[in-house]
């Protein structure tokens, strides 16, 4: 969900592109970090975690926590939290290790 | 092909953007690397009027402050800003490698270079803390300031320090509700006026409690609260659950300091810093000369204090390489800055940063 | 108290607001920040010099109330959204009340809202007499409210 209205802020979301969630189309804001995006479209659990297969999400925004891993386009272990959305990205939640390409 | 230059500043928080503004004034060619998507660290988050006194900005809010800094930066011919570029590694030879939107390798061999990497945000160890939707205070922030992204509908602080106050407020700006803060100190330790800003909103902050368990199928649903007692063990037959959806995790900072540790920079555990933090001098720098420390990375503290370090590593720096000043110049625009942050640093919250530098700080 | 829940005691209270003589008199600020944070814009804020500057930027303010005329300049330019007017002598059994107000949406002139004291918790109605937009986002609601609330209420709820 987008913040309509707020007292200090003002967001610019016209900049609209569609992306690909597990096959699924979702749309997005161009060049905000994909997480974002996908957390707009409800999209929380991002991966697995590798030995207990336990739901992982969005933690720390910052590239530093690798709980946010995904992949994208094909490529493994990408950090969404601060990889930018592009038009066409086909991310994909990220079960295991990955395999490098 | 190895880059050389003359500064290099890593990270573009507000240390590192002060940094490398001193070094542009003083006719230095900088070079910043950032891994964020957009220049400005937390700082470009913070919809909160600054504290302080004019000359770090007091009264204006955070947002503003860095978009006033990055104006001034590109301004400038001879920055050369990399963002998206996460530095890698530190090298023997004196080689900072980095990787620029996870494509292209870089290495830099810079004469001198700046560590402001600033900190990440303490993890909270307890049942289902690794569920989606226990958010660090600092993601929550990126969401709902830069990206307005709503981060949940209803939410439970963890933490009533400054960052965990503020937050709080920034979440019912959004449009989040709070059911509560909660803080396994006796006291809040944040500025008291912004707890007030939260109470008189209605959200309960709620001192000697703790935070015990979470719930949810593959997301937060709820969360299990309880009162401690003096010792930070749980009062049986407190425990209370909350419906939320969203925890914020406020429960402190650790300084980034691998690059640090690489260049094998004299480190020491300081509790009062937030961690291992490296020894430095007045000028801000580390025991490997040509290698200088501000902001978060250097010990925990506030966005303020972070401006004020990265003029002092700035200055420093451009003298360390040259820049036409005088040494008596030099004395007073440092001391400048020193004075301001031994100010800021005067009250009760700054004593204890003080009591910390004493360890690290040599003359 | 307020250390603990983020709500000022009555003792603190009473040690910042004016005497009452001085209440019977006009409007004043109620400048709620009783701990030393380093913070002092509060200092440069008011144009007849009632918050004398620190020598330390640490300390608390104080407002000299024979300087203070209640204009409400200093509301938008504390940081900490900790200073509030409040006029007793506004009408015989209301006061007015100038608040910081940093929420989306903003009430309308002549709107009634529900009134929150420290702890929003809410306790009576105002209605809104005018809206002062500030450049700074920190947008002044000024509130007719009943004189026996003038000290209780800082916030408001729409409906």
């Amino acid at each position: 969900m987008r913040i309509k209205e707020h007292p200090i802020l003002k967001f610019d979301f016209s900049k609209k592109v569609q992306f690909y969630f597990e096959g699924q189309p979702m749309y997005g804001v161009e060049g905000e970090p994909i997480a974002a995006a996908l957390h707009d479209n409800g999209v929380m659990v991002l991966r697995d975690s590798i030995n207990l297969k336990r739901p992982r999400g969005f933690f720390c925004a910052i590239g530093h926590c690798s709980s946010c891993l995904m992949e994208v386009n094909g490529e493994p272990n990408i950090r969404v939290c601060i990889v930018p959305l592009e038009a066409g990205m086909r991310v994909n939640r990220q079960r295991g290790k990955g395999e490098l390409r | 092909m190895i880059r050389e230059s003359e500064m290099l500043v890593v990270g573009g928080g507000p240390a590192g953007m002060m940094a490398a503004l001193q070094g542009l004034d003083n006719g230095i060619a900088v070079t910043l690397i950032d891994d964020g998507i957009e220049i400005g660290g937390q700082l470009i988050k913070q919809t909160h009027k600054f504290f302080g006194s004019e000359m770090e900005y007091a009264g204006t809010r955070g947002i503003e402050l860095g978009k006033m800094l990055k104006e001034k930066l590109f301004n400038y011919d001879n920055f050369t800003y990399l963002g998206k570029t996460t530095a890698t590694g530190y090298y023997e030879d004196g080689v900072v490698t980095a990787v620029r939107e996870d494509k292209e390798y870089m290495k830099f061999r810079p004469r001198v270079l700046l560590i402001a990497t600033g900190a990440a945000e303490r993890p909270l160890a307890i049942p289902n803390c690794d569920l989606p939707g226990v958010y660090g205070a600092g993601a929550v922030q990126t969401l709902m300031n830069l990206y307005g992204v709503l981060p949940g509908k209803r939410a439970l602080m963890i933490g009533a320090g400054n960052i965990g106050l503020i937050v709080a407020y920034q979440l019912l700006q959004a449009g989040t509700g709070v059911a509560a803060v909660v803080e396994a100190m006796p006291c809040i330790g944040g500025y008291l006026v912004h707890a007030s800003k939260i109470r008189r909103s209605g959200v309960p902050i709620l001192c000697s409690h703790t935070i015990l368990d979470i719930q949810g199928s593959d997301r937060v649903e709820r969360a299990k609260i309880v009162k401690v007692d003096d010792n930070w063990n749980p009062l049986p037959g407190t425990e209370k659950w909350l419906e939320v959806d969203l925890i914020c995790v406020a429960v402190g900072l650790t300084p980034l300091t691998d690059l640090l540790w690489q260049a094998g920079c004299e480190m020491r555990y300081v509790s009062e810093l937030g961690g291992e933090v490296p020894v430095r001098n007045r000028e801000m720098q580390t025991s490997v000369p040509h290698i200088f420390v501000a902001g978060d990375a250097a010990g925990i503290e506030e966005a303020s204090s972070a401006i004020l370090e990265g003029g002092i590593a700035g200055l420093a720096m451009a003298r360390y390489l040259g820049a036409p000043m005088t040494d008596s110049e030099y004395r007073e625009n440092s001391a400048k800055y020193w004075n301001e942050l031994e100010n800021f640093r005067g009250g009760p919250i700054g004593r204890r940063i003080l009591e910390g530098l004493k360890k690290v700080l040599e003359h | 108290m307020l250390k603990e829940t983020g709500i000022i005691s009555e003792e603190e209270l009473n040690k910042i607001l004016p005497d009452e003589e001085r209440r019977k008199k006009g409007p004043f600020a109620v400048v709620e920040c009783v701990e030393e944070i380093p913070c002092d814009p509060c200092t440069a804020a008011c144009p007849f010099g009632a918050i004398p500057p620190f020598d330390n930027v640490n300390e608390v303010p104080s407002v000299d109330f024979d300087k203070c005329n209640g204009c409400g300049i200093c509301i938008a330019l504390c940081p900490g959204v900790a200073i509030f007017v409040v006029d007793e002598t506004y009408t015989a059994d209301k006061a007015l009340l100038k608040l910081p107000y940093e929420f989306v949406p903003l009430p309308g002139k002549g709107e009634m809202v529900g009134c929150l004291d420290r702890s929003g918790g809410e306790i009576c109605k105002g209605i809104v007499v005018r809206v002062q937009k500030h450049p700074s986002k920190t947008n002044i609601i000024w509130l007719e409210i009943p004189l026996d609330f003038s000290q209780k209420v800082r916030n408001i709820k729409l409906k």
